[in-house]
Order: C-alpha cells, then sequence, then structure tokens
C-alpha cells in the first residue's frame, strides 16, 4: 500500500494485516519509531476528532506534526490550486493527511504528490480510515469479521461512514440490517454492490424486531435538517434512538458502536451498560491510525 | 438492388459504422467530431434491420476509424459494427469493445468531483455492461450512460 484513498483499493488481506498491527502497536508487541519523520495534517474541512486522532496517532509513534484546519488563513483563500498547495506541502512533509469537502480530492492528491496520502474524509465519498477502525473494533470485541449480524442504524443515504463499512464488511460474509427512515434508506449504489456478491441485508424502518439477532449495532446521527418537514421528524426521531430498554434480550456479545460526535440518538444511560463501545471505538482509532501510518511509511518495528 | 442498397449509397474508401443503436448517429457523429468534416458523410436513422428492429449506420468517405476512436463509441452504441472499406470492399470488420476504462471523454455529474474544480482528466471504470453503467475514478459515483455528457 502506497496510500490509502478508498476503501475499495483496500482488499481482505491488507484489512487482516491492518488489524494485526493495530492489535500489536496497542499490546505494546512492538515499538515503531517514527522519529523524524513530519506528517502534514491538512484539513481543508476542519474537523476536530479526526483531527486529533491523527495527531495522536503521529505522535504516540514519536513523529512530528504540522497542521492546517480551515483555509481562512492559507494561500488556498488567494486563489492557489490545490494541485500547487499539495506540491509545495510535499515538498516538506514525509505523509499528507488530507480531509477535503470536494470528492476524489484525496485521489487526485496520491496521484500529484510523491508523498504517501491518507484520505481523512473527502465530502460524502469515503473516510477509510474511520471504516479501518470499526473493523477494528468490531474484530476485538467479536473476535472475527466472519458472518457477523450487523444493524446500521440512522442516515444510511448520506453517511459516508456506513457506506465505506458496509462495503469493507461485504467480503466477510455479513448479514445486514439496514434501520432508517424510507428518505434516508441506503443508496441503490451500495445494494446493488451487496447483491453482486449475494450479501443478504433487508431494509426496516424499525430496528427493534431483530435486535436479539444482532451482533453489532452501528449507530449514526439523524439530522433535523434532513427533513423538509419538521412533524415529519418528530415522528420517527424516538424510532432511531436507542435506550436502555431497547438493549434487553440481546446477545451477551453485542455491542453498539457509533462513529460520534453523538447528540441524542444514544441516551447517555446506555454508556454504563457493557453494549456502549463508542468511546473504546475512538480510542481504536488511534492505534489504527498509527497501524497505517506505519504500513505507508514503512516504518522500523 | 435491394431497398437498403438504394437507401444508402456504397463508399469506395472509408469506414460504415453499422448496426448503430437507433437514435444514436447523430451522438456517434458529435462524438467522431464529423459535422465539421470535410470528407462525404451519409448518416441513415432508424433503418429497418434484420439483427435489430430499427438501426442507424453511418458512412464516411476516406477515413479510418480507429479503435480508440471506436471505443468511445461504444459507450454510446455497445451494437455498432466497424467496416473498413477499401476500394469498395470490406478489408476489415470488427465489432467494439466496451472499454474497462475510459479517460478524458466523460464529464463527471458530480458537482463536487474534484474533476469539475482542478485540472485533471476524467476517468471512469465500466461498472455494469447492460445497461452500461460508468464509475468515476475519483468521487466514486456511479452514473448510467445515459446521465453523463461527453467531451471530445
Amino acid at each position: 500500500m502506497k496510500h490509502l484513498i478508498s476503501m475499495q483499493d483496500v482488499s481482505t488481506k491488507d484489512i487482516m494485516k491492518l488489524i494485526d498491527l493495530a492489535d500489536k502497536i496497542e499490546n505494546k508487541k512492538i515499538n515503531v519509531d517514527m522519529t523524524g519523520k513530519l506528517a502534514a495534517l491538512l484539513f481543508f474541512e476542519p474537523s476536530t476528532r479526526t483531527h486529533f486522532s491523527f495527531e495522536t496517532a503521529v505522535k504516540k509513534l514519536g513523529g512530528n506534526t504540522f497542521s492546517m484546519s480551515g483555509t481562512n488563513s492559507t494561500s488556498v483563500k488567494k486563489g492557489e490550486t490545490l494541485s500547487d498547495t499539495l506540491m509545495t506541502i510535499s515538498m516538506y512533509a514525509d505523509l499528507i493527511v488530507m480531509r477535503h469537502i470536494i470528492e476524489g480530492a484525496a485521489r487526485f492528491a496520491a496521484e500529484t504528490v510523491d508523498v504517501p496520502v491518507i484520505n481523512a474524509g473527502d465530502g460524502t465519498n469515503q473516510h477509510p480510515t474511520q471504516a479501518m477502525l470499526d473493523l477494528y473494533s468490531i474484530k476485538k470485541t467479536q473476535g472475527t469479521l466472519e458472518n457477523l449480524t450487523i444493524g446500521l442504524i440512522g442516515d444510511l443515504r448520506l453517511g459516508r461512514t456506513v457506506h465505506s463499512l458496509s462495503q469493507a464488511l461485504s467480503d466477510f460474509n455479513t448479514k445486514f440490517y439496514f434501520a432508517s427512515p424510507s428518505h434516508l434508506q441506503m443508496p441503490k449504489y451500495i445494494t446493488d454492490d451487496l447483491d453482486k456478491k449475494g450479501i443478504q441485508y433487508q431494509e426496516l424502518e424499525d430496528i427493534k424486531e431483530v435486535m436479539h439477532e444482532l451482533d453489532i449495532m452501528y449507530v449514526t446521527r439523524i439530522q433535523k435538517e434532513r427533513f423538509a418537514v419538521l412533524e415529519d421528524y418528530e415522528k420517527v426521531k424516538d424510532s432511531y434512538i436507542i435506550t436502555k430498554k431497547l438493549l434487553e434480550g440481546v446477545k451477551n456479545n453485542f455491542k453498539v458502536l457509533h462513529p460520534l460526535p453523538r447528540v441524542n440518538e444514544i441516551t447517555t444511560e446506555v454508556d454504563n451498560t457493557k453494549y456502549a463501545y463508542y468511546f473504546q471505538q475512538a480510542k481504536n482509532g488511534v492505534y489504527m491510525r498509527q497501524a497505517i501510518i506505519t504500513e505507508l511509511l514503512n516504518l522500523k518495528y | 438492388m435491394n431497398k437498403e442498397k438504394l437507401k444508402v449509397d456504397p463508399i469506395k474508401n472509408g469506414t460504415v459504422i453499422d448496426h448503430v443503436t437507433a437514435g444514436k448517429a447523430l451522438k456517434v457523429a458529435d462524438i467522431l467530431n464529423i459535422e465539421n468534416s470535410t470528407k462525404e458523410i451519409m448518416i441513415g436513422l432508424n433503418l429497418s434491420s434484420k439483427k435489430m428492429e430499427k438501426k442507424d449506420i453511418i458512412k464516411i468517405e476516406n477515413r479510418e476509424i480507429s479503435k480508440q476512436e471506436a471505443n468511445s463509441i461504444a459507450l454510446i452504441s455497445p451494437t455498432a459494427t466497424l467496416i473498413i472499406i477499401k476500394d469498395y470492399k470490406v478489408v476489415k470488420k470488427f465489432g467494439i469493445d466496451i472499454p474497462k476504462e475510459i479517460k478524458q471523454h466523460i464529464i463527471c455529474p458530480n458537482s463536487h468531483c474534484i474533476t469539475n474544480h482542478e485540472q485533471v482528466k476524467t476517468r471512469f471504470i465500466l461498472a455494469g455492461k447492460n445497461p452500461i453503467e460508468v464509475r468515476c475514478a475519483y468521487c466514486e459515483k456511479k452514473y448510467f450512460i445515459d446521465e453523463v455528457k461527453f467531451s471530445f
């Protein structure tokens, strides 16, 4: 792997290799050395969480960072092309981590510069490090990625996280339940791909009836703004809020995942149950990003 | 002399593009940029055909269509056959393959795609054949071929 741009480019073998590496880093079985290397964290679209996670990952490896958040005080504001910005930055940095609102910007970056590029989110398209940390979290909690039953709930139409994740899991014989309001369903291009691979999935408006079957429930936020009429939102919002009561009778190995930030879609009473895993999931993100950087920079350990 | 021959005269040298999907000949002509050509060109629309219910046909004098040009036609009319004529004789006849990757000719309909913001040639991957679907290599959005515009 030279870059990490899209889960479409990541093979099952790559996934297993990165999970193994993240596990070794987390459990201190290896000691990776990034001393003397510099990562440029270019967040053309600001993001606190992913930005901090990458910064933590680089620093824990012994590397250093320089950052950009938003484009207000940069040459981009003066009209510099993305290509020129990237070329210049690549003269300084050993690695570029980039988030951009324009879809395909990360692929373009990887084709423009000689240093490795990590896509930290490109518009509504891909967020592969999130998908990888989700896979790591699933593997850690279930012991396997094979033959699991996974419910994805919330806004499945616009959430790039659930798109990348369902694509990545489709090679592991997953059985999916997709629960969303009818106008926020999983896009057809995703379900078409699942059909082609012969993956079982069912689209529901309410997750209640299948809770006892699930190994993992992956929750995403439904934004009020996605509804033209506020009344429509009020009607459905309770169906997509995870409460302690909803979790009665779930499997023993069941876990709730969420890419965060959470607003009200998981009640705080769930946080204290053994099923809540979203904060550990965020922590796993640091180990997985350390693993990805180690692999792309071919760091010694 | 049968009816079809009466409709479209034979050419001495050049290319006949036969079995063009009915109604697509003008688009094919556009792709091949023959509207600006000074060569003799005949275009037949909605002709009856044994193979297809209806077909279009294009005959171009003194121009041999290249394989790459033919591949561009494949996206619009995958059924087309190319016949190269020399001295009134058929010297080559071939169906056209749909290319797995199409560089540069398709404009990505996604206004948020990087190809509509930076100086970069588009690249599309064939994602389905019946009907033809293509996926942008950059923004990864999928489109039916009728949904995209071309630039040649």
